[in-house]
């Protein structure tokens, strides 16, 4: 069994406007040192293997087809054997 | 002449779009299930609006995969006309059949009021009976229509005449009040390269009775069917 942790991002290129309405509301409060947010998505999926290679196929498949729209997003990820 | 509207789990337009042509502009028009694998026989589509699967993941990425959507995309590229309004527009690019993605509206808020459209082209058969500049009064009501491509995209679009209307005000003029998401150069509904896939943010069954406020919507259901009677 392996544990996939996904991190969606927008890409660099992309505006993010809840990432800006947050760090409005950190300036607001106070917090100077605050250059920039960026707000994104978590994902933990489960795959059913052995194999590590096998995994980071499937892993890698799934993101392109369905997890992410590559329009807009860009993913990382961590595959931890379980 | 026969239409259909398709239905996704969470489509909430659906009866809109299907009163509006079958009641109002008295054209057959048939409910279709998102399971249906096979679509023969129809001349338009309509994709509603809606919150198809909750919106899970992103708006229209899990409808995308709906059986009827390989049929859609088979249909749409035998040249069927194919419309796609809010959800059904987010769905549209999901699938492929149009450029670009969704993003938040800029003002975080979910936006439903009456905008101001420009149409910018009349040659599709969604807008055949408009005239070129035409402004029409159509409700907007959506969280995520904040188009965007990127740069290359857009000016391909531009280029080849393909977006349909633009966010404007009363006069027709862009402007920042005027587009209520923060769509790149105000857009608010494009075409593919043919002009039979089109997919818009604002509601046009929303506005086909005088009743309603405003029949500006009617000209496009119009417009497609003047398009078909040839």
């Amino acid at each position: 069994m392996f544990l996939a942790k996904v991190y969606v991002t927008l890409k660099k290129s992309v505006l993010d406007p809840q990432g800006v309405t947050v760090k409005h509301a950190l300036d607001s409060m106070g917090y100077r040192l605050v250059d920039d947010v960026r707000l994104g998505k978590y994902m933990e999926i489960k795959i059913v293997s052995v194999d590590r290679k096998e995994a980071e196929t499937l892993l890698r498949e799934m993101c392109e087809k369905l997890l992410i729209n590559p329009v807009i997003e860009e993913f990382r990820y961590d595959l931890e054997q379980k | 002449m026969k239409f259909g509207v398709v239905v996704f789990p969470g489509s909430n337009c659906d009866h809109d779009c299907h009163y509006v042509l079958n009641d109002v502009m008295k054209v057959k028009t048939d409910y279709i299930w998102h399971k249906r694998g096979e679509i023969k026989d129809y001349d338009c589509i309509v994709l509603p609006g809606g919150v198809s699967y909750g919106d899970s993941l992103r708006t229209g990425a899990i409808a995308r995969f709906s059986p009827v959507m390989r049929a859609l995309i088979e249909y749409a590229g035998r040249g069927g006309l194919l419309m796609g309004i809010c959800n059904g527009f987010q769905i549209l690019l999901e699938a492929g059949l149009l450029p670009g993605a969704m993003l938040r509206n800029t003002s975080l808020s979910f936006v439903c009021r009456d905008v101001w459209l420009r149409v910018e082209n009349t040659k599709g058969p969604f807008t055949s009976s408009c005239k070129k500049g035409e402004i029409l009064k159509i409700p907007v009501a959506h969280g995520e229509g904040n188009y965007y491509a990127d740069e290359k995209t857009i000016k391909a679009l531009e280029d080849n005449g393909r977006v349909v209307f633009r966010y404007c005000d009363e006069l027709g003029m862009p402007s920042k009040l005027a587009n209520p998401n923060g769509s790149v150069n105000d857009i608010a509904g494009i075409c593919n390269g043919k002009g039979n896939v089109m997919g818009m943010m604002p509601h046009p069954e929303r506005c086909s009775e005088k009743v309603l406020g405003s029949v500006d919507g009617k000209k496009l259901f119009e417009s497609a069917i003047n398009f078909l009677a040839g």
